[in-house]
């Protein structure tokens, strides 16, 4: 098969697919169903996909409900992203042992394992490809991303339907993915079986495909899994104008809409912690009482907390509304002018997890409006 | 199977631009009321002790156990030998890295940023503002234009500080002042009867030195406020805006553009600057709380 | 008085001003000199005067009880002393002392003031070189108050 033709998978090929990344090495984790949430963690067989379960998501709202069918990826993407492991919430950078002739920084050991990521959304092969951009597109690389990332084994899956706040059309993220994965996989659930439509887009997507029993894709096959996508991209629950959203906002700095976004955020940060794009982060060093020991720890932080921003003397942003403002601006302007592509894909994460269900989008919607006037 | 633990990191170019390398306090004095400056010295390792630095930019320095803070060098560049960092200790890490000895072990990563415009002030005047502790980043700056004197026209070092106690580099400013070749104004914003020079904010200095503004530079750097102040006055004094540079300050926690802190609208103050042509910033100046 | 007339003229305060105001000015002004540590002026009494420095810097000074004298403001050739003359009741809000050998020019404000009523043109070219440096010092005060230089408390 050359990666042109697309392949057919069975249900069991995929629980095959997932052995064979096992024994190659891999730590092979994807979607499961945990806390009323589908989350990413590891995956031991298809069992602990999240079959027949979808989700409705909606401004502060997230609920799984049952599907009428047995599908393994009926849903879109919950909480969890794979920045989660690419760029890990807290990291160990350094240790250093001090004795009576000076101090031995030890730099913390790349990890021992690489992993397989299952069920990739294309917002999320996007994400990814953003925080490439961060970590590994300037004149310095991080070492602990990079040890995660580029031994990384993806399999993506085309979104089998759109979410309540999905909005990856407008952002030219999805549904469908096209690069950034080694394996792309449609479900299609239909009267005549449950199959997997596969497209290998890499040497070692085609290696581990050849392992596992796989046939190729009939025409009408392939055009299923076309209509599966299409229907997706008619769907989608939000939707955001964003050409010209860079100079909107820009010229927009002063706008009043901020004042009344600054009314109902509640500085939180779950916006920040549930983008798949947001990459900031903060030290904290600690030490044994005899200070013979002390280290250096890396933790994901947000732009919504006063110590951000904090020089001496006080915050820079001490307002909501600034910060507010400094992450949608930064997400969806000047994102683009430090790394050439919006810091936004769509996913929705960030409306569907606010506790006061502040809608991006919406707030795009409501400065653009506002010029209207 | 865990890997082998790496080998202790020394000199000054590890592969994760996140761990620091070892260096040591050669010599610490009191320059001001809370104001220390440090000499450092970088652990052997890779044969050298040389640390080449731009004037302008900074390094990040770690009290182990305590944390870590960006401190701009304030030392001689042509002396790579000998690090200089003058602190104020005005939090948890500067305050423990102000109280370090002679022989304290100090983590440093650097040196980070674009510095000041050097080769642009060539063949020009140097108009050198400087409020409070921002002395200490444009202090290279001058060391330099004093190394290499016949290549700058007139040099103008206008200082303000808060009061005749907290002017920084006391002596040497003095010395400075025995040259004939630099005009040096120093002004406070208060004193007492027993001082004799200037009382004022240093913006009022800029109308009275002496300069020609269609080939002068500017180098700014000192609290945020008076850089806007002095800035209205050299460009009221005819100095364009590509003709002046300012050293911006922003929380920073990695000084290579990876934890987001000192973002400024697009810019990352670590990366990007600290030191900024004043047209690539001014329209975030003037706004509250970017 | 030729030689007093260029002085005035060349004063950066009064930069291009007109023959004729010039000479209405110079009615007014004679040529002074004081000694280093020499009050010019102390707080509360009338401001019947102002002065153009042509050599040497003054101080101008508040005192305060366990303080002393504060010195708030210095000022130096080519640029006036006191602004008290222009605003009833015409008395000095501070002390003015010499830090130097100081030659200046003093103008007798009441001379000025009847000149200033009697030909309101003279009076709106005196506004319009005043309030400048009135907005100059103002703004000064401005970045004093906050104290930008200040460790955090």
């Amino acid at each position: 098969m050359d990666t042109a033709q697309q392949a057919v998978l069975t249900i069991d090929g995929l629980q095959i697919l997932l052995d064979a990344l096992r024994q190659r090495g891999y730590r092979v984790v994807g979607p499961t169903v945990r806390d009323q949430a589908i989350v990413y963690d590891d995956i031991a067989s298809i069992d602990d996909l999240p079959r027949g379960w979808t989700d409705e998501q909606d401004g502060g709202h997230y609920r799984l409900i049952g599907r009428d069918d047995e599908a393994l990826f009926g849903y879109t993407v919950g909480p969890h992203s794979w920045k989660k492991f690419l760029h890990p919430p807290l990291l160990r950078l350094w240790s250093a042992e001090h004795d009576g002739q000076g101090v031995r920084v030890v730099a913390e050991p790349d990890p021992d394992e690489r992993f397989a990521f299952i069920g990739v959304r294309s917002c999320e092969l996007h994400a990814i490809a953003i925080q490439d951009k961060v970590f590994l597109g300037g004149a310095h690389v991080d070492p602990h991303y990079r040890a995660r990332r580029q031994d990384a084994f993806i399999i993506a899956v085309n979104c089998g339907q759109a979410g309540g706040t999905c909005f990856c059309v407008s952002m030219n993220t999805g549904p469908k993915a096209k690069a950034g994965f080694d394996l792309a996989l449609t479900e299609v659930v239909g009267d005549s079986g449950h199959i997997f439509v596969v497209e290998a887009a890499t040497d070692a997507g085609l290696t581990v495909l050849a392992e596992v029993p796989h046939r190729l894709a009939t025409q009408e096959e392939a055009d299923a899994a076309e209509s599966v996508v299409t229907q997706t991209a008619a769907s989608m629950g939000r939707e955001m104008h964003s050409d010209d959203v860079h100079e909107l906002l820009l010229r927009n700095l002063e706008n009043p809409r901020w004042n009344d976004v600054a009314q109902r955020c509640l500085t939180c940060a779950n916006c920040t912690m549930v983008c798949p794009t947001c990459f900031c982060t903060s030290v904290e060093d600690s030490s044994d009482l005899a200070r013979a020991e002390s280290s250096r720890s890396r933790r994901w932080d947000s732009c919504f907390t006063m110590d951000f921003s904090y020089i001496h003397g006080g915050s820079v942003r001490a307002s909501s509304r600034s910060r507010y403002r400094q992450w949608m601006t930064h997400k969806l302007a000047t994102w683009l002018d430090q790394f050439g592509t919006s810091g936004c894909v769509g996913c929705g994460r960030c409306i569907t997890w606010c506790p006061v269900g502040i809608d991006i989008t919406e707030e795009v919607r409501a400065i653009r409006d506002s010029e209207q006037h | 199977m865990a890997p082998p633990p790496e080998p202790p990191v020394h000199g000054r170019t590890p592969p994760d631009p996140m761990v620091p390398c070892v260096a040591r306090v050669r010599r610490r004095r009191r320059d001001a009321p809370q104001v220390w400056t440090l000499d450092l010295e970088v652990d052997g390792g890779d044969g050298t002790k040389n640390f080449p630095f731009a004037p302008g930019q900074f390094n990040m320095l770690t009290v182990f156990g305590v944390g870590e803070v960006p401190i701009s060098l304030s030392g001689d560049p042509a002396k790579p030998g000998c690090l200089v960092h003058t602190v104020r200790a005005v939090g948890a890490v500067s305050d423990a890295l102000a109280r370090l000895g002679p022989g304290d072990p100090v983590g440093l990563r650097g040196p980070f940023g674009a510095g000041w415009p050097m080769t642009e002030a060539a063949g020009r005047d140097v108009v050198i503002v400087a409020g409070g502790l921002g002395l200490a980043p444009l202090r290279p700056a001058l060391y330099q234009l004093f190394a290499g004197r016949a290549r700058y026209g007139k040099i103008v070092l206008l200082y303000g500080a808060r009061s005749p106690d907290d002017i920084l580099f006391r002596r040497e400013i003095e010395s400075w002042r025995r040259r004939l070749d630099i005009e040096i104004e120093v002004t406070v914003d208060h004193a007492s009867s027993v001082w004799h020079g200037h009382v004022g904010v240093v913006t009022t200095l800029i109308s009275r030195a002496d300069f020609d503004p269609l080939h002068a530079i500017a180098l700014v750097c000192g609290p945020e406020v008076m850089m806007r102040f002095a800035i209205t006055a050299l460009r009221h004094s005819g100095l364009d805006d590509q003709s002046i540079y300012l050293s911006m300050e922003r929380n920073m926690k990695c000084a290579i553009g990876f934890c987001g802190h000192c973002q400024f609208g697009p810019v990352f103050v670590c990366r990007d600057g600290p030191v900024f042509r004043h047209d690539r910033v001014q329209s975030l100046l003037a706004l509250k709380e970017i | 008085m030729e030689g007093l007339e260029r002085i005035v003229k060349e004063h950066p305060f009064f930069a291009g001003l007109e023959e004729g105001f010039l000479n209405l000015v110079c009615g007014c002004a004679k040529n002074v000199r004081f000694e280093a540590g020499q009050y010019l002026f102390h707080e509360g009494e009338p401001a019947d005067q102002f002065y153009l420095i042509r050599h040497g810097r003054i101080a101008l000074e508040l005192t305060a009880p366990g303080r002393g004298a504060i010195i708030f403001q210095t000022l130096t050739e080519g640029e006036i002393v006191g602004v008290s003359w222009v605003i009833p009741p015409y008395r000095w809000t501070y002390d003015a002392r010499a830090l130097d050998l100081l030659r200046a020019i003093a103008i007798d404000a009441a001379c000025l003031r009847q000149k200033c009523e009697a030909d309101h043109d003279l009076g709106y070219e005196m506004m319009k070189r005043f309030l400048p440096i009135l907005v100059q010092r103002l703004q000064a005060t401005r970045l004093q108050i906050l104290d930008v230089y200040g460790a955090p408390a």
